[in-house]
């Protein structure tokens, strides 16, 4: 039990550190921007993409870099050629359009690298267990996901707080419609925290990749629950994609393990059930299977009862 | 008579600002009130009020007796009480047609009613028809309202009011940004049109505000400061210092 | 909405004033006399269920101002329902003809509509978006999970012979449920047709526009959006009954956000803003899915370039396009926008050939098997690993985009002076 809960804790903290690196660019350019980008996740693909393709040639390690800066720069090209010019429509038409942007992303993926999963790995220093506990090992390249997505925290934290752009990118969050009042070159700012958060996307690819594995359908299995992140933490706060984060890595990683079902629980309490019944699959599945299923749940009870999520000021 | 409308101690702030402190009004059935005060007096906050769109901090709101503070808009619109907007507020990608027919559907107890065509709606369309002669826009019925011209808009703007014929009629500023002749076009519209009706009205125009009200209400900074027929109000020396200055002579 | 849109009815003849529903009526029923063959059928029936489907959307987005990520969800449940009753009528052998089993999807639909919708439908815009993406994962993750109402992974599957004849028809073949298919459509595309005429669906258009207003005027919001999204459900179901007794299988794809997300894009691409469009729509991307993948493996990424385009060089659709074209043809002036046309769509030609041809030989690469290097392509054998070919759909791509760029100002003048004096005209 205690194993269970310890690496439960340790992998719902690499998954849901994973969430935020996604959660906060997504987070940033919605408060500026007021898009919501449907292609994140998509761009977080890309990066594993361009990672996998550059360590084939140069190794792991210059992908790390380069491959976010592609990203990043993907992520400008889009922001500046395309939703530039789809703004004037308005935030719907916004939302379409990163939408066609995902859908598009997904196909070239499709188109230049094939249908199949990629072998993107780690590398070998890394490839090996840090720590063994109770017979189970932990991955030192789970650690070292861990320590990126720790950076990128600190780092965001510090540029967020102490630094010009980031005292710019917090007025606009608190006052989106003031900060062309600045007289700050807005169109430009937009850019520019586009391809940022584009290119955290593309690092959190880069480093889920080897990981989760590196496959075209690999942005629909984050892109939705990297919405539940920041609509329950509360659309344009910070705080509350990190802690929606990892509420949402535990909530999943937790679930996984838990196979304990609604019968298990009425044959404690003595209650015998049948098994024939068309209902039955509603007590027989387990939490675990029902693991998929919370956060979009968590998303639709957030969004009935608390619609602002639960750090957020603002409505979505 | 009895009274229309009812504010009673009524309290508006947004944020720390206290933007109505204590309004205590009475609109009498078939009374034509106009409401006046300089800019951000608190006016179109007041209508806001009275038509739901904000809820007050405290105090209540009657209509006919009845207490309707907190009830939403729709209500209190389906209670016979219809309002025009300051700014203007159509619906842009509708014909001007269509959105005078809008006006009235749930006045002519169409409610939500998924079976009958429009355009077979005959009392509607001929309902339809005749404001949209009211308000001078015949000839652009089949125009997108948002495209018009801000005249026109607030033409429109009035025609939506007055389509559904509430007996209680709020308008925001109906003349603004109309030349003289629109302006005394709308005039004798509003009168016509509220004719045993209740109309309270907001109005900068002092030479309509004195052609039209039986009683003025003096707003100023949230506050009633004077209420009274024309002649009271036009000798009234706070009313002066607040607000008429020379206007009046 | 583009269908008339006039205030003044004018009581003309049933006849005239449906004359658009008769030419449709007679066109639809001749269909199967021209495509004999089975594929051609096939693809018919396809179409004609997302026709449906597209309308059923539209009613949400184009005409309620609500854009919807996850109405899949309608038309997944409305088939499992259905296939529910086809196994169930089959089995037990009760009076159930085939014809009347879409209705339990339009049941399905309408309930999941007004449950789902009695707590989304608050607000419009991005939070009902969100919401309808998060009720779309929930319900697909559901349906692998509750296996025993979805059948998991290999989804549930019935046989629809096995019902109560229908006036001795079994629907063995192919054109029996064609016309079955296709009686439903132009059923559901009138309904939904005389939907967007009465009050209700005129407030809908109204608090699309502008929901503030709406309330002023007697009308809950929330109540009128609501009611569509119902409605939309069962249109959804409907479509969703009629794939599962077409195709005789529901699996998770009907629920999911892949399907979601087509039905938004045929809509879409038909033009949101008419009510002809998402019809043009699903009629189009149809034939683009059909035809387009017997000539290459990336069609989808075909379908999304034109998607994309359309969102950002034309939000109003094919629809859109043609109906800009419609006054000016009706002035018989269509002809001094020949020219225009062709200097700007011959180099758009050339831009499209060198991007599809840059785009199929990426493809070939990642493909090919080793030591292949020859690529069919245009009727032409290309070999993919000279410079070559790649030059030439560059230097295609790249000068026609500019070309066409270049004359497009011209066109657009062109055009404002047809429509110019096709206004001028009309007023008279
Ligand atoms: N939603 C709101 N939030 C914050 N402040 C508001 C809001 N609505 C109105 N105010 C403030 O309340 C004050 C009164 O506004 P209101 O529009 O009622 O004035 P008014 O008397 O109608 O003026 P005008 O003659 O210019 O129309 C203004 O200072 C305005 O800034
Ligand atoms: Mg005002």
């Amino acid at each position: 039990m205690l194993e269970l809960i310890v690496f439960s804790l340790l992998n719902g903290l690499v998954y849901g550190l994973l969430l935020f690196m996604l959660s906060s660019g997504l987070t940033l350019i919605f408060s500026m921007m007021g898009v919501l980008n449907f292609a994140h996740a998509s761009l977080y693909m890309l990066g594993a993409y361009f990672a996998y393709s550059i360590s084939a040639k140069v190794g792991f390690w210059p992908g790390l870099v380069i491959a976010p800066v592609l990203v990043g720069v993907v992520g400008a090209l889009i922001e500046r050629y395309g939703l530039r010019n789809v703004h004037r429509y308005g935030h719907v038409a916004e939302l379409i359009f990163t939408f066609g942007i995902a859908f598009l992303i997904e196909e070239s993926i499709q188109l230049i690298w094939g249908k199949q999963t990629m072998d993107y790995r780690e590398p070998e220093i890394l490839s090996v267990p840090l720590f063994t506990l109770w017979g189970t090992d932990f991955p030192a390249y789970k650690a070292f996901m861990l320590a990126v997505s720790i950076g990128i925290f600190i780092a965001l934290l510090l540029v967020l707080t102490r630094t010009r752009v980031g005292l710019i990118i917090q007025a606009a969050i608190t006052h989106p419609n003031q900060v062309a009042m600045l007289g700050h070159n807005v169109p430009l700012v937009f850019t520019g925290v586009f391809g940022v958060g584009s290119a955290l996307a593309g690092l959190a690819g880069v480093i889920a990749g080897p990981a989760l594995g590196t496959f075209p359908g690999m942005a629909a299995v984050l892109g939705s629950i990297v919405f539940v992140v920041i609509v329950v933490g509360g659309l344009g706060s910070l705080w509350g994609a990190f802690l929606a984060s990892l509420l949402i890595g535990m909530l999943q990683t937790f679930a996984v393990a838990v196979d304990y079902s609604l019968e298990d629980l009425f044959a404690e309490i003595g209650i015998s059930t049948s098994k024939t019944s068309a209902l039955s699959d509603l007590y027989t599945v387990t939490v675990a299977q029902i693991g998929p299923i919370l956060p979009y749940l968590l998303l639709v009870l957030i969004l009935i009862f608390r619609p602002t999520g639960l750090f957020g000021k603002r409505e979505v | 008579m009895s009274t229309a409308i009812e504010l009673i101690d009524l309290y508006k702030s947004f944020g720390s600002t206290e933007i109505i402190r204590g309004v205590n009004l009475a609109v009498e059935q078939g009374e034509r009130h106009a409401i006046i005060g300089p800019n951000g007096a608190g006016k179109s906050t007041l209508y806001n009020l009275i038509t739901a769109k904000y809820l007050p901090t405290a105090g209540r709101i009657r209509l006919r007796g009845e207490d309707v503070t907190g009830c939403p808009p729709y209500e209190i619109n389906r209670m016979g009480l219809a309002r025009s907007f300051q700014v203007t507020n159509i619906f842009p990608r509708m014909s001007v047609f269509e959105n005078v027919r809008c006006g009235m559907l749930w006045a002519m107890n169409y409610r939500y009613s998924f079976w009958r065509d429009v355009d077979e709606l005959d009392d509607v369309n001929a309902r339809s028809r005749q404001v949209l002669e009211d308000i001078g826009m015949t000839s652009r019925a089949d125009v997108p309202a948002g495209v018009l011209s801000y005249a026109e808009q607030r033409a429109l703007e009035i025609g939506i009011t007055i389509a559904g014929g509430a007996d209680i009629v709020l308008l925001d500023e109906p003349t603004a940004g109309m030349n003289r002749s629109e302006t005394d076009h709308t005039v004798e519209l509003v009168r016509r049109i509220t004719e045993n009706k209740t109309l309270i009205m907001v109005e900068h125009d002092m030479s309509v505000v004195f052609g039209l009200a039986d009683r003025i209400t003096v707003l100023v900074y949230g506050e009633v400061i004077a209420s009274g027929p024309p002649n009271e109000i036009r000798g009234n020396p706070a009313v002066r210092e607040a607000y008429l200055g020379e206007e009046v002579d | 909405m583009a269908v008339a849109n006039t205030a003044a009815p004018g009581r003309s003849s049933f006849l005239r004033r449906n004359a658009i529903w008769w030419a449709a009526l007679v066109l639809v029923v001749l269909l199967p006399q021209v495509a004999r063959s089975g594929t051609a059928i096939a693809v018919l029936n396809q179409m004609c269920i997302m026709v449906i489907f597209s309308l059923s959307y539209n009613m949400l987005l184009g005409q309620g101002g609500m854009l919807s990520f996850g109405h899949a969800v309608y038309f997944g449940l409305g088939g499992y329902f259905a296939m529910h009753l086809i196994q169930l009528a089959g089995g037990a052998g009760f009076f159930m003809p085939l014809p009347l089993t879409p209705i339990a999807g339009g049941l399905a639909g309408l309930f999941f509509g007004l449950l789902f919708g009695s707590f989304s439908t608050n607000r419009a815009g991005t939070v009902f978006a969100m919401i309808s993406l998060g009720i779309g994962e929930m319900i697909a993750a559901s349906s692998l999970i509750f296996v025993k109402f979805s059948g998991g992974e290999e989804g549930i599957t019935a046989d629809r012979t096995d019902l109560t004849p229908f006036f001795g028809h079994r629907f063995g073949s192919e054109v029996e449920v064609y016309y079955l298919i296709a009686g439903w459509m132009m059923l559901s595309a009138w309904l939904m047709y005389r939907f967007s005429r009465t009050p209700l669906g005129r407030m809908a258009n109204a608090v699309r526009d502008n929901p503030e207003r709406a309330e002023f005027v007697g009308y809950s919001q929330r109540r009128v959006r609501l009611l569509s999204f119902m409605a939309a459900g069962f249109f959804a179901g409907i479509a969703g009954g009629l794939f599962a007794l077409n195709y005789e299988i529901v699996t998770e794809e009907t629920v999911n956000l892949v399907t979601s997300g087509i039905v938004l894009l045929q809509a879409y691409i038909g033009g949101v803003g008419f009510f002809a469009g998402p019809i043009v729509g699903a009629v189009v991307y149809t034939l683009l899915q059909t035809l387009l993948s017997n000539y290459t493996e990336i069609w989808a990424f075909y379908v999304g370039l034109i998607f994309v385009a359309t969102v950002m060089y034309a939000p109003t659709g094919l629809t859109g396009i043609i109906m800009m074209h419609l006054p000016i043809y009706r002035v018989r002036k269509l002809r001094t926008l020949a020219l225009p046309y062709l200097k700007v769509g011959v180099p758009a030609l050339c831009c499209a050939i060198g991007v599809i041809g840059m785009l199929e030989l990426l493809h070939y690469l990642s493909v090919r098997a080793v030591g292949q290097s020859t690529k069919r392509l245009f009727w032409m054998s290309l070999n993919v690993e000279q410079p070559t070919p790649w030059i030439v759909f560059g230097l295609l791509a790249v000068g026609g985009f500019f070309v066409a760029r270049r004359m497009a100002p011209a066109l657009v003048a062109a055009w404002e002076a047809a429509s110019a004096q096709a206004q001028g005209r009309g007023e008279r």
